[in-house]
């Protein structure tokens, strides 16, 4: 090891590059990072589970009873499709964040390493998915304080929030892929609310379709979150079936094979 | 952590390939060719500096060279790797201090550090210990367990340079390292990095301060409109421009602008004003010239109230050679970025 002394009395020592680690070991650095991001921010946690809270409570005894002749009987309807669109609608705060780090120079430093590229992406996915599962829970929770009775047990919740992981992983690459293309965050929070509202609104979310007109019904059918809310009621009430889940999955599996690659070179055009 | 070769060594090894290689390197985007054709060699264990105004390129230029953005037409090697074809090996002999901080605020000094650490592939306490060394070393220990949001101007700017080392990179490129630092830190910020030039790392600085490259770089290309106009020693461009600047001072700066029109005249050079002074400037490639001047404008009737001839002053080469003040650039509304 050797030392140069400069001016100041800082002694530059020269270290050397260790082995070089593996792509799993970048990624979880970066997960890391995304949980550190909790600890400082907490506020984000705030921003994450009280839009959930409201809408629960809002929908529950607002229009519960009109809809469902109770709001006990709306909620059991009601709960998994509220885990099904907070999912959704918290990967528009991840994309917020991507596009915020990537306006200032954190990123290019990020890509002058050598490191597996796709690693900060799944660091962020990593955080994302903590995220969820803390939504989730305290959702569910507020569920059952009101009444809400997932007749599945344990294991249908296990299995339920295993789903929503995968929802939330394929929600996840959409809100990177505008991320990096739209560099203001507030856009990015528009564009992605605009194109969230409606597909969750014209779903099986809230109500069931029958009172809608045949054009919407049709698209109800065949929308992803229409299929992620009946497979999730399914796991956690009773009755999924494999296709049920297997529909459920397809909106997340063709988003990560279509959008990884496109995030990665997105990333990389330069 | 290996032995590297000793600084000398390495200037002896030097022979081999420089540092930094680059041939027509060219960016356009869209219709602006923010680079445009720059051949660049820069031996190993040398600080060489970029200098130009805003919008010359310079940015560009580094970015290529660090990997960030790819090159249109040209070629360059970092290190003997291929830029295009191996940017994984130039970006494990490279690190990059952009402009903007590029570090995470939210997150503290320490653990900004830790991450680029384990990045690198430290594990667990070796890289918390690469960490704390680093922060030692930048005067930061104090501030570590701070979140970077709260750190001055100076403190980031050192933290940025510190996560640049987490290993030590054989070339660093550090893309204006004091813009907006107060003089104090700047001072330290050049301290650093005589003392980086001194342990063997090869150092590119882009800056558009002429003292900072006059001070710190061992040779100077200057950049203008994605051009290289000139590169040499601080010596060599100052030579290159004349020896020397002479300034007339008028008694009526009425006559400025004839005297301009006379002097372009007799020295086809460029004629600089200073209405506030009634002084012109023009280069002159020795005193008798510009004795011979001097005396042509007091035959031709030119009130003459004074007159001084100094070496030029970087800033003067770069007038001469780009037409333009480089520092007075903004005020000049001159930003072509």
């Amino acid at each position: 090891m050797s030392r140069a002394t400069n001016g100041s009395g800082v002694a530059i020592t020269r270290v050397e590059r260790p082995a070089r680690p593996s792509a799993v070991s970048n990624a979880l650095v970066f997960g890391w990072r995304a949980v550190l991001k909790f600890k400082h921010v907490p506020e984000q946690l705030f921003d994450l589970v009280m839009t959930p809270i409201m809408f629960t409570l809002l929908f529950t005894f607002v229009f519960g009873g009109a809809l469902a002749g109770s709001a006990t009987d709306y909620l059991q309807y009601f709960l998994p499709g509220i885990l099904v669109q907070t999912v959704a609608f918290n990967s528009v705060y991840s994309g917020m964040g991507l596009s915020t780090d990537l306006g200032k120079g954190l990123f290019d430093r990020f890509r002058s390493l050598p490191i597996w590229p796709l690693a900060p992406f799944a660091g962020l996915m990593v955080g994302d998915v903590l995220r969820h599962l803390i939504a989730g829970a305290i959702i569910l929770t507020i569920g059952l304080l009101l009444g809400y009775r997932p007749e599945n047990g344990v294991l249908g919740i296990v299995a339920g929030f295993g789903l929503l992981v995968a929802i939330g992983f394929g929600m996840g690459w959409v809100f990177i892929v505008l991320g990096l293309l739209i560099r203001t965050p507030t856009t990015v929070m528009t564009v992605g609310f605009t194109f969230l509202f409606p597909l969750v609104f014209a779903s099986n979310v809230m109500v069931e379709p029958e009172t809608m007109p045949g054009w919407l019904q049709a698209f109800v059918a065949v929308n992803p979150i229409s299929l992620m809310a009946t497979a999730m009621r399914g796991l956690l009430g009773g009755g999924a079936t494999a296709a049920e889940v297997g529909l459920a999955l397809l909106a997340p599996l063709v988003s990560t094979v279509v959008l990884a690659p496109t995030t990665l070179w997105l990333y990389l055009r330069r | 952590m290996n032995e590297r070769p000793s600084p000398a060594a390495s200037r002896l090894a030097a022979g081999a390939t420089p540092a930094v290689s680059a041939r027509g390197l060219t960016k356009r985007f869209g219709e602006l060719v923010a680079v445009d054709g720059i051949d660049l060699e820069v031996p190993r264990g040398m600080i060489f500096a970029i200098l130009g105004p805003n919008g010359a390129g310079k940015t560009t230029l580094m970015r290529m060279l660090a990997t960030l953005a790819e090159p249109d037409t040209g070629e360059a090697s970092i290190m003997g790797h291929d830029l295009v074809g191996e940017p994984d090996e130039v970006r494990g002999a490279i690190a990059m201090t952009g402009q903007f901080a590029s570090l995470d605020e939210d997150l503290t000094g320490r653990e900004n550090l830790v991450l680029l650490a384990r990045l690198w592939g430290f594990r667990g306490r070796a890289a918390r210990e690469r960490a704390d060394a680093l922060l030692h070393e930048f005067d930061l220990a104090e501030a570590a367990t701070r979140q970077v949001k709260a750190y001055s101007g100076g403190m980031r700017r050192r933290l940025d340079i510190a996560a640049s080392l987490v290993v030590t990179p054989s070339v660093l490129f550090l893309d204006e390292p004091t813009t907006g630092l107060d003089p104090k830190a700047r001072q330290g910020v050049w301290r650093m990095i005589r003392g980086l030039a001194e342990a063997g790392v090869t150092i590119l600085l882009t800056t558009q301060y002429l003292e900072e490259a006059d001070q710190l770089a061992s040779r100077i290309a200057v950049i203008d409109h994605g051009r290289k106009i000139a590169e040499g020693t601080s010596r060599e461009l100052k030579a290159a421009t004349g020896s020397g600047f002479l300034h007339v001072t008028l008694g009526d700066p009425g006559q400025m602008h004839e005297v301009t029109r006379r002097l372009e005249r007799m020295l086809r050079s460029q004629v600089q004003q200073s209405p506030e002074g009634g002084i012109v400037s023009t280069p002159v490639a020795s005193a008798v010239e510009a004795s011979e001047v001097v005396a042509a404008l007091v035959a031709a009737g030119v009130d003459v109230s004074g007159f001084s001839m100094g070496s030029p002053s970087l800033e003067e080469v770069f007038f001469a050679l780009t037409g333009e003040m480089g520092e007075a650039d903004d005020t000049q509304g001159g930003d072509r970025t």
